[in-house]
């Protein structure tokens, strides 16, 4: 398995030379590509008989915004112990992509040859706007519009680039990082007014379980470790 | 002579073939649909969102809720991706357990969707047939784990508990008298697995019932055979898995092509249908409900003549047992920080797929090497499927719409997630 993957990975590396990183991980091959040149090694990865991925798995978007955060503080544990409550969010290390807030992750599959590759593409978050797929991948539709709902992600070329799992009438792109978990709004009916009526949310976001990075993690990564 | 206009319809959400909460926006010309465009989102609970403010194995529960239909298997998809992650592996008898209740999910699941397609169809007792089986296996959830539908089963590093040794049995009533409640007790006398056992010598005729109500009837026939036909070439480019890729023709099980836990192990054949029409797919589902069966007596008899932990003994990610606790310091740190902080995973990046009943369910996984996951995105099979909804429709009257919704196997709690 894992040779395959290596040898799909040198493939990938000799055809489109210095457009795309490759690299693998547990198994699984990681190719980045530039926004730019995206629709033409999509376009070659779908069609080209040594790659032959026919089918679009999934898109989804990521929000690299607090990427290395942790709420509670363990570096000092052995000499002076944990902060007793939850602290302010610090981050603890950066992302592995420096500076550029969004991904768009897609994982293709060939069924032909057995065999499976993710692409990842890094947007800005001042010119967060992509190629469509669709032209390749008629399911890239729906998954492209959810990437676009949750995460304010454009694609250019979408048919129909609508929410899809939002509200009617949703502000906001949920899924972002610095959008609450409890949300900005909710809903009730209104016996008076007989109608549904949206009104600013009412509950206290709290921690549960704080979020800690531990050290002996922190140092070993799975790309370092290479699976 | 009055204008002739094209209408638009609005199906569901409480529509009761509508599985739920779709609501369907139909272009109607006449009776034949013009565009179906579906609204979802109705049951979005952010579960992915969820995720991310919780430590991993909190997220285990939020699985079953995904695809209410089929919950181990879900869990099943994000407990590999977690082991992947921390480069564990489950014991082996844990794994045969596993691929036990995945496949006896299968037939929940199956069981479920026949019932539901039939029944938007037009035929009443099948429902009341697939329910009664799908009793007996909820019954064996309970056994396991205490429920009959979430179950939070499956641990990274195992399953919960062991498979216990007697059965709950019906106790006499108002309502059942106890000779009646000792013909229902009859196979509840061993363990579970004697349970399971005498399930799935069953089975294959409550199978041949089905079938024998549907396979060669006219109206069933009239109604799925030529509907919602779908080209190899279309399925692959909406993204379908599972028996709707199956169903149009294309071999692709990734029990076989890319095995995970035990199924390299196990001797089971995979159905593949010819025209890619609704009959088609229904037929590569019962036959699949025949395999799972297969599937479930090769488990049952590698359980019996194997006993083993079920459970890894690592305690960083695996609590230890509460005796064990009373009386050891070490046990006793393991627990509390297992349950106040979690595991941490090592940083990086992962996706498993797992071959759930309704395609291929993937759990795409980021960590930035914190307890709790910096982003979990869930590949419903039902999604795409969804999606190619107006493709599959078009053409076709408004009653076939029905017969499509019901052939693609629709759970909203996966779609909207």
């Amino acid at each position: 398995m894992s040779k395959a993957v290596e040898a799909l990975s040198a493939r990938i590396q000799t055809r489109f030379s210095d457009h795309v990183v490759t690299h693998t991980a547990l198994g699984e091959l990681t190719v980045e590509v530039p926004a730019q040149q995206l629709l033409s090694v999509a376009q070659a990865l779908r069609d080209e008989e040594e790659f032959f991925f026919e089918e679009l798995l999934d898109v989804c978007g990521v929000d690299l915004l607090t990427y290395g955060e942790a709420e509670w503080d363990t570096v000092s544990a052995s000499c002076t112990g944990f902060s007793r409550a939850v602290g302010k969010p610090h981050k603890i290390k950066t992302q592995p992509q420096d500076g550029q807030r969004f991904a768009v992750i897609y994982h293709l599959l060939s069924v032909k040859n057995n065999q499976r590759v993710r692409l990842k593409v890094m947007l800005d978050e001042a010119h967060l706007i992509i190629d469509s797929l669709v032209g390749l991948w008629a399911c890239a539709d729906w998954y492209e519009r959810e990437a676009f709902d949750l995460f304010g992600i454009m694609f250019k070329g979408h048919p129909d680039l609508r929410r899809l799992l939002t509200d009617y009438g949703f502000i906001g792109h949920p899924f972002r990082k610095d959008f609450p978990l409890q949300g900005n709004v909710e809903m009730r009916y209104d016996t008076e007014k007989r109608r549904v009526v949206y009104e600013p949310v009412s509950i206290e976001p709290r921690t549960l379980v704080p979020r800690v990075i531990r050290a002996e993690h922190a140092v070993k990564s799975v790309t370092e470790g290479g699976g | 002579m009055p204008e002739i206009r094209n209408y638009t319809l609005n199906f569901g959400p409480q529509h009761p073939s509508a599985h739920g909460v779709l609501r369907l926006v139909l272009e109607l010309d006449g009776e034949v649909i013009e565009r179906a465009d579906p609204h979802i989102g109705l049951l979005h609970r952010g579960t992915e969102k969820l995720a991310e403010s919780k430590p991993y194995n909190q997220s285990i529960p939020y699985m079953d809720r995904l695809d209410y239909i089929s919950m181990m298997c879900n869990e099943h998809g994000y407990v590999l991706a977690l082991e992947k992650m921390l480069g564990i592996v489950a014991p082996q008898r844990a794994q045969y357990i596993r691929v036990m209740f995945d496949e006896i999910t299968r037939i929940l699941n199956h069981c479920m969707w026949l019932g539901a397609h039939a029944l938007d169809i037009g035929a009443m007792t099948v429902f009341l047939y697939a329910f009664r089986e799908r009793e007996d296996l909820m019954d064996v959830y309970e056994a396991v784990s205490g429920a009959r539908l979430h179950a939070a089963y499956y641990r990274p590093g195992g399953v919960y508990r062991d498979l216990p040794d007697s059965m709950a049995k019906y106790q006499p009533s108002k309502w059942h008298k106890q000779k009646e409640v000792d013909r229902l007790n009859e196979n509840r006398q061993g363990s579970l697995l004697d349970f399971i056992e005498d399930f799935t010598r069953r089975f294959p005729t409550y199978v041949d019932e089905y079938e024998t109500l549907l396979t060669d009837n006219r109206i069933w026939k009239q109604r799925t055979v030529g509907i919602g036909v779908v080209s190899p070439e279309r399925a692959l480019q909406m993204g379908f898995t599972g028996p709707m890729l199956r169903g149009s023709g294309i071999e692709w099980d990734l029990r076989k092509k890319q095995p995970y836990a035990v199924y390299d192990q196990l001797d089971f054949d995979i159905p593949v249908g010819v025209t890619g029409d609704c009959y088609d797919r229904y037929l590569v589902r019962i036959e699949e409900m025949r395999q799972s069966n297969r599937i479930i007596k090769q488990c049952v008899g590698w359980l019996r003549n194997n006993p083993g932990p079920v459970m890894l003994d690592d305690h960083k990610h695996v609590p230890p047992k509460r005796e064990e606790m009373k009386g050891n310091m070490e046990s006793l740190i393991h627990h509390f920080k297992l349950f106040t902080e979690g595991y941490a995973l090592p940083e990086g990046e992962v996706y498993t797929a797992v071959e759930h009943p309704k395609g291929e369910f993937g759990v795409y996984l980021v960590s930035d090497g914190a307890n709790k996951p910096y982003r979990l995105k869930i590949r419903a099979p039902g999604f795409p499927h969804l999606a190619a909804l107006d493709e599959m429709s078009r053409g076709h009257m408004i009653a076939d719409v029905v017969a499509i919704i019901g052939t693609q196997d629709i759970v909203f709690g996966e779609i909207d997630r």
